[in-house]
Formats: structure tokens, C-alpha cells, sequence
């Protein structure tokens, strides 16, 4: 009996503490959550703030660099029609952004894949390695080489060459992040897949792709942008302005003539920004679009 | 590392084997040397050489040894660039876009419905889109005569560009590329369990001191990816150069602008290449900072 009262006075002890505490605990969390508030309001403002004008300006009929309620009108997109280049360059910029995705994509998952499962001597090094040189290599520093690597390949004015070149710079980050991925995901799966006979090209296809296809899903995406928004690979490498993509045709819209043609830029731009960000929705709708991340030891 | 168990019992899950994982990473390879490594080789021999776009020199360049090299560490211009660009990768990647992509991810942590995803839609958004559209939505943001801003905050005539060039481009930057670092941290909060967190805010911990103790040991991998990949990244964007074109007066001439004016509007590639060439070699100095900093723990942990 006296064990119970015990008991029952520690009890009736520990709620009164614990109410104290509560209320305060109480108190912190309503400040936290006002504090979280007006923070994640402020970061919605000031992303959202420059994406107005491109909501607002090709829809209005005079538009100026300030976003504004537009006076209504469609006749932006109608004289978008009748440039010659501009449609057929979001053509051009699907073929380079599908070619390297696929390229990117397919040899990125085999490499990150073996980089993951075997022991490669030397492995984080040449990772590292190749991320760095990618992240220098691909801009301004190597326009001269890369000019003369197309030419002697013949790869001038070729989209395989522009192709080749892009997913060249791309593939190291791209094995980085989905090898994080491949880190994750539990072997046993691909053992069991090995003790009933399957090959392990059949282990890549039918285990491993269904499992980190998340991260395929990501490295998809990020390899489109990447494409999609380049303009010194193409600029470069081709002469011929019917092949040139989306990307440098943008350029040419508001440097011609010195004083940019604000109705057509604006809506250009729109249309020029559509088919990544739909992609982007269902891709992330459909498969997730999310990192695993973290470089394990 | 490379002790093998016997031969003919491959070692790891899906049976591939050395031979194999190298015809897996073959293809990957072929095109990294070939587009990659090879245009890298070819800008360290540029740089020891007197290659001009035209001229004599573009003809017939010669060997100038580390004449190059000398003449960009002793370049004022290459100075004042330097130093603008570490600034740039402090304020916009470590400051901006890791800082304010974990502040999001932290608030975010346990929210669901419209505000989450409105939140990541816009963050997102602002990364995905293409360099030039977003360049030029920036410059209309923040133009003098009819920008947004100025509108906004009633600051008629304001050159934002002209008078803060390098907040300009810092703000710019945090803004393209916050949603990478969001992300990261949006997974790597989810590897920290809630009972931890509980557990310590009981004990009475700060906000300060549940992020110092309990969060960051479980994430510090996460750091060391995040914070290397957007340093380098930021470190060679050439994005700004659409927006203020480095100037005015060489104010925002970070070093991908400064390349970029030297070898091709200069007509240097010999000295644009030894400063690509330097480039790679400060990008050698801070990832290797970051991994000593954050990386490899075992025998402390």
C-alpha cells in the first residue's frame, strides 16, 4: 500500500512540474511558429517578387520593365509567331536537352552504380577529381579548347557535338549525386536477384533502377535545366542560326537593334520557361524530386 | 582498401567484379577525357603560351613559359577580382544560399499543405528557370527609371546596379540557387529523429543549441556535399556577367567575367587560360579546406 502512495506523490509531483513547463514550452512554441511565419512569408516575397514581371508583361499591350496589371491582350504571342527563329528554336533546345538527358542519364546510373558497389581504388579521388575540373571546365576557361576539339572532330554545327560536350561536363556531378543514392539503398535485394541467376546488367535494370528511381528523376531534371539554360555551348559551336536553341535566341531578341523589344522578349521568355518548369511538376508529381545527399564514409 | 577476398567469389552485391564495374564506367569516362579533361590539358598548355585571338601571335604562338602566370599574380585587376569573387562565394553560397536554403528547410521541417509547397514551388522555380530569363527579370527588377523595386519602395531613380553592384549580384545569386541547398537540408533533416529534438528541447535546449548538438553531427555530410558543390559552382557563374557585365568600373568583375574580358573581348587566350589555370588551383585550395573542416571524423567520432 505505502508503495502506491508513493508513487501517486511522484506522480502528482511530476504534473505539476510538467505543467509549469508545458506552459512555458507553450508560450515558446506560439512565439516560434509567429517567428516562422512571418519568415517563410518573407521568403515566398522575395522569391516571388521577380517572377511577376513574367507574369504580367507578355499579356500587356505596352509593357515597360515595371510589372504591372497588364491591359489584356494575346498579340504579343501572335507576333512571336511570325519570328522566324523563335518557335523553331525551342525545337532545337528539346532535341541538345533530351539527347543529354538520356546520355547523362544512362551513363551516369552504370557508373555511380559500379562506384558504389565496388571497391575501385582510387575512387573518391577521381570523384572529386573530375567534380572540380567539371565545375571550371565548363564555362568561359576551355571555350577555346573545346572550339578546337569540335573543328578537328567535325563536330561544328553538329547537335551530336553540342550533345557530346554538354554531357561531358555534366556527367561528373551527375554520378556524384545519384552514387549518393546508390550509398542508400539496402544490397540485398541484388544479392538475393544474384543467387536466383540474374545477370547484373538484368540486377541494374529490373533492382537497382526501380529502386533509386528518385534520384534518376532528379538528375533527369537537373540535366534539362542545365541543357535547356545553356547558352555558351551552343553559341560556340554553332554557326548556323537555324540550329541554335532557345537559349541564344534569347540573347539575340534583346541586344538587336540595341534597345530591347520588351513585348517579345517578355513573351518569349515565357514560353521559353514553360517546358522546364512543366517538366519539373511532372517529374516531381510522379517520381519525387528530392536528394538523398551526404557523402558517407 | 584493396585486400580481395579468393578469386571467383566476386565481392560485392550484384556479383559485377572489377572487370565489369569498369565497362560500367567506361562510357562515363571515354566522354569525361575526352570533353572534359581534354580541353583542361589544352588550357594548361595555352597558359604557359603567348596565344592571342589575332595577330601575329594567334598564328604562330609561342612559348612564354610562366610568364603568364607571373603577370596574373602581380595584376591589380586580377587582385581586386580575386578578392571580389571570394566575397561573392561567402556572401551568396555560404551565407546566402546554404544559410537561408537550412533556414527554410528548418522551418519547413514539419509543415505540410499549401504553405510548404507554395514556399518550395517559388524557391524552386527561381532555380530551375533558364540563366537569361532570369538575368533579364533581375535587371527589370532592379533597373533605375522603371524597376519593380523602386516602385515598390517609392525609391524613384534608385541605380541599384550602379550603386551596389556586388549586393546586387550577392542577393541575385541567393535568390537562383537557394533551392539546392533547401533541398539537401529538406533530406538530411529527415535522417534527424524527432525524439532527439523532443527530448532536448524538454531539457530546456535553445534553438541554437538543438542545431549545434543534435542536429549538426547527424547532417555534417550533408554540409561538407552542400557547401563544396555550391562554392564551386558559385565560384565560376558566369550569370552576373548578364547582369552588370562586371562593372561599373570593375566593381563586380568577379574571375569568370575577368576571363571572359580578358581572353575573348582582350584577344588574350595564353593569359586567359593562366588565370582559368589559377582558378582551378584556389577551387583545389577550398574544397580541400572544406574536407578537412568537415570530412572524414572516424577516429574522433
Amino acid at each position: 500500500m505505502s508503495g502506491t502512495s508513493v508513487v501517486e506523490t511522484r506522480e502528482r509531483k511530476a504534473s505539476t512540474v510538467s505543467a509549469r513547463s508545458a506552459a512555458s514550452v507553450t508560450v515558446r512554441a506560439v512565439l516560434a511558429r509567429i517567428g516562422r511565419y512571418t519568415f517563410l512569408s518573407a521568403v515566398l516575397g522575395f522569391f516571388a517578387l521577380p517572377l511577376l514581371w513574367l507574369a504580367t508583361a507578355p499579356f500587356d499591350s505596352q509593357p515597360t520593365l515595371t510589372a504591372s496589371i497588364p491591359e489584356f491582350t494575346l498579340d504579343n504571342f501572335r507576333t512571336l509567331l511570325d519570328n522566324p527563329y523563335a518557335l523553331p528554336s525551342l525545337l532545337n533546345s528539346i532535341y541538345l536537352a533530351a539527347g543529354a538527358a538520356i546520355l547523362v542519364v544512362s551513363f551516369a546510373a552504370l557508373a555511380a552504380y559500379a562506384l558504389s558497389r565496388v571497391r575501385v581504388p582510387g575512387r573518391d579521388a577521381l570523384l572529386y577529381g573530375l567534380l572540380l575540373l567539371s565545375s571550371i571546365v565548363t564555362g568561359t576557361a576551355t571555350m577555346v579548347p573545346l572550339f578546337e576539339l569540335a573543328f578537328r572532330l567535325n563536330l561544328i554545327d553538329s547537335r551530336l557535338g553540342v550533345i557530346l560536350v554538354l554531357s561531358g561536363g555534366l556527367l561528373p556531378a551527375a554520378i556524384f549525386i545519384l552514387k549518393d543514392f546508390m550509398d542508400t539503398t539496402p544490397t540485398s535485394y541484388e544479392e538475393s536477384a544474384r543467387v536466383f541467376g540474374a545477370s547484373p546488367l538484368q540486377i541494374v535494370r529490373h533492382i537497382v533502377v526501380p529502386v533509386v528511381r528518385p534520384g534518376l528523376a532528379t538528375v533527369t531534371v537537373w540535366t534539362v535545366a542545365n541543357v535547356w539554360g545553356n547558352f555558351l555551348v551552343p553559341f560556340l559551336l554553332f554557326r548556323l542560326p537555324d540550329k541554335q536553341p532557345a537559349a541564344v535566341i534569347v540573347y539575340t531578341l534583346y541586344t538587336e537593334g540595341g534597345q530591347a523589344n520588351l513585348a517579345l522578349l517578355s513573351t518569349f521568355s515565357l514560353l521559353y520557361s514553360l517546358p522546364v518548369v512543366v517538366m519539373f511538376i511532372f517529374v516531381s508529381s510522379r517520381y519525387g524530386f528530392r536528394f538523398h545527399g551526404g557523402i558517407k564514409r | 582498401m584493396g585486400a580481395r577476398p579468393e578469386p571467383g567469389a566476386p565481392p560485392d552485391a550484384a556479383g559485377l567484379g572489377r572487370l565489369r564495374a569498369g565497362g560500367f564506367i567506361a562510357p562515363s569516362l571515354l566522354l569525361i577525357l575526352a570533353f572534359l579533361v581534354a580541353p583542361a590539358a589544352w588550357t594548361i598548355y595555352l597558359g604557359v603560351t603567348d596565344f592571342r585571338l589575332t595577330g601575329l601571335a594567334a598564328a604562330n604562338p609561342q612559348i612564354v613559359g610562366l610568364d603568364n602566370y607571373l603577370a596574373a599574380l602581380g595584376d591589380e585587376r586580377f587582385h581586386n577580382s580575386l578578392l571580389l569573387t571570394l566575397q561573392f562565394v561567402f556572401g551568396s553560397a555560404v551565407l546566402g544560399q546554404a544559410g537561408l536554403g537550412f533556414a527554410i528547410a528548418w522551418s519547413l521541417r514539419d509543415q505540410r499543405g499549401p504553405l510548404r509547397r507554395m514556399v518550395e514551388a517559388f524557391v524552386l522555380l527561381a532555380w530551375i528557370l533558364p540563366s537569361s530569363v532570369v538575368a533579364f527579370l533581375w535587371y527589370a527588377l532592379l533597373d533605375r527609371d522603371g524597376g519593380t523595386l523602386n516602385v515598390l519602395l517609392d525609391t524613384p531613380g534608385m541605380a541599384w546596379l550602379l550603386d551596389y553592384p556586388m549586393l546586387s549580384i550577392i542577393i541575385f545569386n541567393t535568390w537562383r540557387g537557394t533551392a539546392f541547398s533547401m533541398m539537401l537540408y529538406g533530406a538530411a533533416l529527415g535522417n534527424v529523429p524527432p525524439s532527439h529534438l523532443e527530448t532536448a528541447r524538454l531539457a530546456g535546449a535553445s534553438t541554437w543549441q538543438q542545431l549545434r548538438d543534435v542536429v549538426f553531427p547527424r547532417i555534417r555530410g550533408h554540409v561538407l556535399t552542400n557547401l563544396l558543390l555550391i562554392s564551386l559552382w558559385t565560384f565560376n557563374d558566369f550569370a552576373p556577367f548578364l547582369i552588370t557585365a562586371g562593372g561599373p568600373e570593375q566593381r563586380s568583375e568577379i574571375l569568370p567575367v575577368y576571363v571572359y574580358k580578358v581572353a575573348l573581348t582582350g584577344g588574350q587566350l595564353g593569359f586567359g587560360a593562366a588565370i582559368s589555370f589559377v582558378m582551378l588551383l584556389i577551387n583545389l585550395v577550398i574544397a580541400l579546406a572544406y574536407l578537412r573542416m568537415l570530412g572524414r571524423r572516424k577516429e574522433r567520432v
